[in-house]
């Protein structure tokens, strides 16, 4: 079952790619579109049953031998964690399809091919509990997207491409040191190589071992998040990548890097990552309000967004670092909220950009009279990505500001100051691009069908997510629950006082 | 000599028979593809003779040759490369005037030496195989010999290859002043007896066998010939210069090494450590400033063979099945670079098509030429899912057994710059074609044998790459055979 996963969008991967020269076979992007439906099909229906039955934490679970040289099997499984993180990769695809829909008129059928390789690499890594393979899908993600950005990116793709590649390759390189370093220790310890998650969990390290193997899986997964001061291959990347490559790259492909911490990081290595928390937290608080402060000053409407993006997700690395029930749940519930609202936005500067030739919002303004709705959209989930009551971003800021508040108040207090910069620059978005004086009086089409329907699939999670968040808190509880109780049950020192008096 | 012997000898003696029958039959009937077939034939028949001897192994053939399975793993290697060799040379030679016939058997003389390397326990026989090896190859690099450039990389290489030769034969003379011993297992013994390793005539003669093999391997210091040597040769040739020439040596080396004992030598590994470090350096950082394809590939084996010295200093079984690993992954994905360089440069007279421009926009011409180049490049760089990946893997597997950290950093950060200049081809390929390139869809036939040849080499890549397990206890099972 898990496998079919990952099969289903290689296989749409690789029909899409031959559809290209085949007049009789459907346009590579029905292809796509349908892929990517069948994939959000299948992980709803193994939603389904989890409100029912009494299941474990592990929903689903593969596992076949594959190098068994070094104890390296196919391990897939599958929690409330995976399970929610891989529908919102199904959905942000769709949106990702739609958003491409008129944009890509140039070798169709390889981009779709990419980008569903590009979705496949991501599930992939969602799902793995082999670190060895979880590696594998860590760079399968990479090189297609690699190519997104490099073929049908903006001006300065090239640039941006080998930055994005090199910056992500690289600090996984690191990672793959500490992996082995990982899975070596506890072979001399043990006597039989293995990469397997739950044989990793109890390997024993000193003190200073475990302080460098976290750092290895910590420079990969804070590049890829990307927290200060490794964010800088992101503005370039998500400004030059065409706007499906941004809505991926923003709603999805940041989220692996939190889900390895929280996956990783920290039940791997508790007591150094526990060491290490104030740095993490202080790299979260920084990279919020740095974020958010660059992004204030920019002019180009995409680089704005990627800009916020550094900012909420020092929010996810903040939460995480605190590792109490609160924020572990707003970090998660963080994550999908930027999902939806960041490639919401992405998706939007990708529609202007297609009616006015640029970007910079120098020259825009006024556009509310020519393009309303569009203007309507621009507003609301500029409003979402600054954290209003009720919808999604709000819980999960609050959430993580909550656990944050328990651990250390100072970080609270200077996060908080985030979500006020966040009003600053999501409002000043709006105003420089749709208020002000109309600079040209040139008739645009506003919004046109399909755009409507994953504009407004998108506004649905958003308020959902924002008035009834327990749906997907419940969904991942039990999986975080299990984590914490792990990582607990080997770490009862006395700073966990504070952390153990939850409900 | 025993029968048991002769019956190990096999490969050896079909491989001879080979060029011998190749030799005559260009004598008397001068036919450019029944040369090629025959040349095919004998690496065929020589690969099934090295399955044939696979049981009486491991069999000491006079003082100078040891068939074992390690020999036999490598001679099935260098045998099947031989064969990709030949099978890209035709496709390259048959539209260039000439006489073409002599080529193939210098390439059979060539793979001779290096079967008689890989198999050989003696530093006679090592001589031996490493001078039919290099003088096969000086005739092979200036085989287009009406043309500057493969005339000059030949003389460039015939000269330093001469005196790197002479360096090592002395470096033998002087270890057999000293020991008294010229085969691998007899230093062993006097190593392990005479507790002094800092007498004058081992330092001494030890470093000039390190000047005289890193000759071969072109590692840094001693790769400056390489660039040149690699952009001036025919592209096949290039290619069997790139793998089959110095895995045979890399492979002697650890027999060398694992067989007398070198481990126990401490100055050695220390200087053979610190040649890991800057050919890893040199070769990435250099290779950054290239713009022509043999060249980048040259610098880029260059920083190949750093990292293969990683997994060798590394010692133990881990070593010798890292090492074979990852010549394995290095000999199919290179070849497989430079098969794409042969069949783009299929129509060229002069020089072959190398300039990074001219593979601008390769993929919206030749899609499947430009994909398994893509493969080849990532493989190089070490992405998962490619042979290369897995290689780099046992690298660093074998570094961190034997906690040779600051090696194993610097092959971190070294892959990380060498990323650049292999995404930069990537880039050319992918960019949109130039106006004034004008790289035709090749003519079917000459490109038939390349192309053929590539695919199986891009399968192999993957293969290698998504499913190693056969491989891997195959070389696991070779590695606790030789240790």
């Amino acid at each position: 079952m898990l496998v079919w996963l990952i099969i289903i969008p290689v296989v749409g991967a690789l029909l899409a790619w031959l559809a290209e020269h085949r007049t009789r076979w459907p346009h590579p992007r029905w292809i796509a579109l349908i892929t990517l439906i069948i994939e959000l099909i299948l992980i709803l229906s193994l939603w389904v049953p989890m409100g029912t039955g009494d299941h474990g934490v592990w929903l689903a679970e593969l596992r076949r031998p594959w190098v068994p040289r070094f104890g390296i099997s196919f391990h897939l499984a599958l929690d409330g964690l995976s399970l929610l993180l891989i529908a919102l990769t199904a959905l942000l695809g769709i949106i990702a399809v739609a958003s491409a829909w008129i944009e890509i008129t140039q070798r169709v059928g390889f981009f779709y091919f990419n980008l569903l390789m590009t979705l496949a690499g991501v599930i992939g890594v969602f799902l793995a509990l082999d670190l060895f393979l979880f590696f594998v899908f860590w760079e399968v993600m990479l090189v297609p997207m690699y190519f997104i950005i490099s073929i049908w990116g903006h001006e300065h793709r090239i640039y941006a491409a080998i930055k994005f590649f090199i910056f992500t390759q690289g600090s996984g390189l690191f990672m793959l040191v500490a992996i082995l370093a990982l899975a070596f220790v506890n072979y001399q310890n043990s006597g039989h190589w293995t990469f397997d998650y739950f044989d990793l969990r109890n390997v024993g390290l000193s003190p200073a071992a475990a302080l460098w193997i976290m750092l290895g899986f910590f420079i990969a997964f804070a590049v890829k998040l990307p927290a200060f001061p490794f964010h800088t291959w992101l503005p370039d990347a998500h400004t030059e990548a065409p706007t499906a490559g941004s809505v991926i790259l923003a709603g999805v492909l940041l989220k692996t890097g939190a889900y390895g911490l929280l996956r990783f990081v920290v039940p791997l290595f508790p007591e150094a990552a526990f060491n290490f928390a104030p740095f993490a937290m202080t790299l979260g608080v920084i990279g919020i309000l740095y974020g958010a402060i660059l992004a204030f000053a920019q002019h180009d409407f995409k680089r704005l967004v990627a800009y916020s993006s550094v900012s909420h997700m020092g929010f996810v690395l903040l939460g995480v670092f605190a590792w109490n029930v609160w924020a572990l749940q707003g970090a998660v519930m963080q994550m999908i909220a930027h999902g939806i609202s960041t490639a919401a936005l992405f998706m939007l500067a990708g529609l202007i950009q297609e009616r006015l030739h640029t970007r910079d919002m120098r020259r825009m303004g006024g556009l509310w009279a020519s393009m309303p709705r569009m203007g309507a959209m621009v507003l609301f989930f500029a409003i979402a990505s600054l954290g209003l009551p009720g919808l999604a971003n709000f819980v999960g800021e609050f959430l993580v500001l909550l656990g944050t508040y328990r651990v250390n108040v100072t970080l609270a207090v200077l996060a908080v100051l985030g979500i006020i910069t966040a009003a600053a620059y999501a409002l000043i978005l709006v105003q420089r691009s749709f208020q002000g004086e109309p600079r040209g009086t040139v008739k645009m089409p506003d919004l046109f069908a399909h755009e409507w329907a994953a504009m407004a699939a998108m506004i649905v999670f958003a308020v959902w997510l924002g008035l009834y968040p327990q749906g997907a808190l419940n969904t991942a509880a039990p999986a975080l629950k299990a984590m914490r109780g792990a990582v607990l049950a080997q770490n009862p020192g006395p700073q966990m006082a504070t952390r153990t008096n939850d409900r | 000599m025993t029968g048991t012997e002769l019956f190990a000898l096999l490969p050896l003696i079909v491989i001879t028979l080979a060029a011998i029958v190749v030799m005559l039959t260009v004598a008397f009937h001068r036919e450019h593809s029944l040369t090629f077939v025959l040349t095919l034939a004998g690496f065929a028949l020589s690969f099934a003779a090295a399955f044939i001897v696979l049981p009486a192994t491991p069999t000491q053939v006079t003082p100078l040759l040891i068939i074992d399975r390690y020999a036999i793993f490598y001679m099935a290697l260098i045998f099947a490369s031989g064969f990709a060799v030949a099978a890209l040379c035709y496709g390259y030679l048959v539209e260039r005037p000439g006489e073409h016939d002599e080529l193939y058997m210098l390439l059979l003389m060539a793979v001779l030496g290096a079967v008689v390397l890989v198999a050989s326990a003696h530093l006679a026989s090592f001589f031996l195989g490493l001078e039919l090896l290099s003088v096969s190859l000086f005739a092979m690099i200036a085989y287009p010999r009406r043309y500057a450039q493969p005339l000059e990389a030949g003389i460039k290489y015939l000269i330093l290859s001469g005196v790197s030769s002479s360096f090592l034969l002395f470096g033998m003379a002087l270890v057999y002043a000293q020991q008294g011993h010229l085969d691998f297992a007899g230093i062993a013994r006097t190593l392990a007896r005479s507790q002094d390793l800092s007498d004058v005539y081992l330092m001494a003669g030890s470093a000039l066998i390190v000047a005289g093999v890193g000759f071969k391997l072109s590692v840094v210091p001693f790769h400056m010939w390489t660039p040149d040597v690699y952009q001036g040769a025919p592209a096949p040739i290039t290619g069997f210069l790139a793998t089959i020439s110095k895995g045979a040596v890399f492979a002697v080396l650890l027999r060398y090494f694992v067989q007398a004992d070198g481990y126990s030598f401490g100055p050695l590994l220390t200087v053979l450590g610190l040649i890991s470090l800057v050919s890893m350096i040199a070769g990435n950082l250099l290779a950054l400033l290239q713009n022509n394809v043999k060249r980048i590939l040259a610098y880029s084996s260059i920083a190949h063979l750093g990292y293969l010295l990683v997994a060798f200093l590394a010692a133990g079984p881990m070593a010798v099945e890292a090492v074979s690993f990852y010549l394995l992954a290095y000999f199919v994905t290179t070849l497989g670079a430079f098969a794409v360089v042969t069949l783009c440069s299929l129509h060229d007279q002069e020089t072959d098509t190398d300039d990074l421009e001219n593979y601008r926009g390769l993929f919206w011409r030749q899609p499947w030429l430009a994909g398994a180049f893509t493969a080849m490049l990532l493989s190089l760089a070490g992405i998962p899912l490619t042979a290369g990946f897995l290689a780099k893997f046992y690298a660093f597997a074998a570094g961190i057994d034997a906690a040779l950290w600051l090696l194993v950093v610097v092959l971190v950060v070294t892959s990380m710059i060498g990323l650049y200049y292999y995404l930069r081809i990537i880039v050319a390929l992918y960019s949109a074609p130039a106006e004034t390139a004008d790289m035709e869809p090749q003519a079917a036939s000459s490109a038939l044998t390349g192309g053929i040849i590539l695919a199986a080499l891009t399968l192999l890549l993957i293969w290698l790459g998504v499913y190693p397990t056969p491989f891997i206890d195959l070389i696991s099972a070779i590695a606790a055979d030789i240790t």
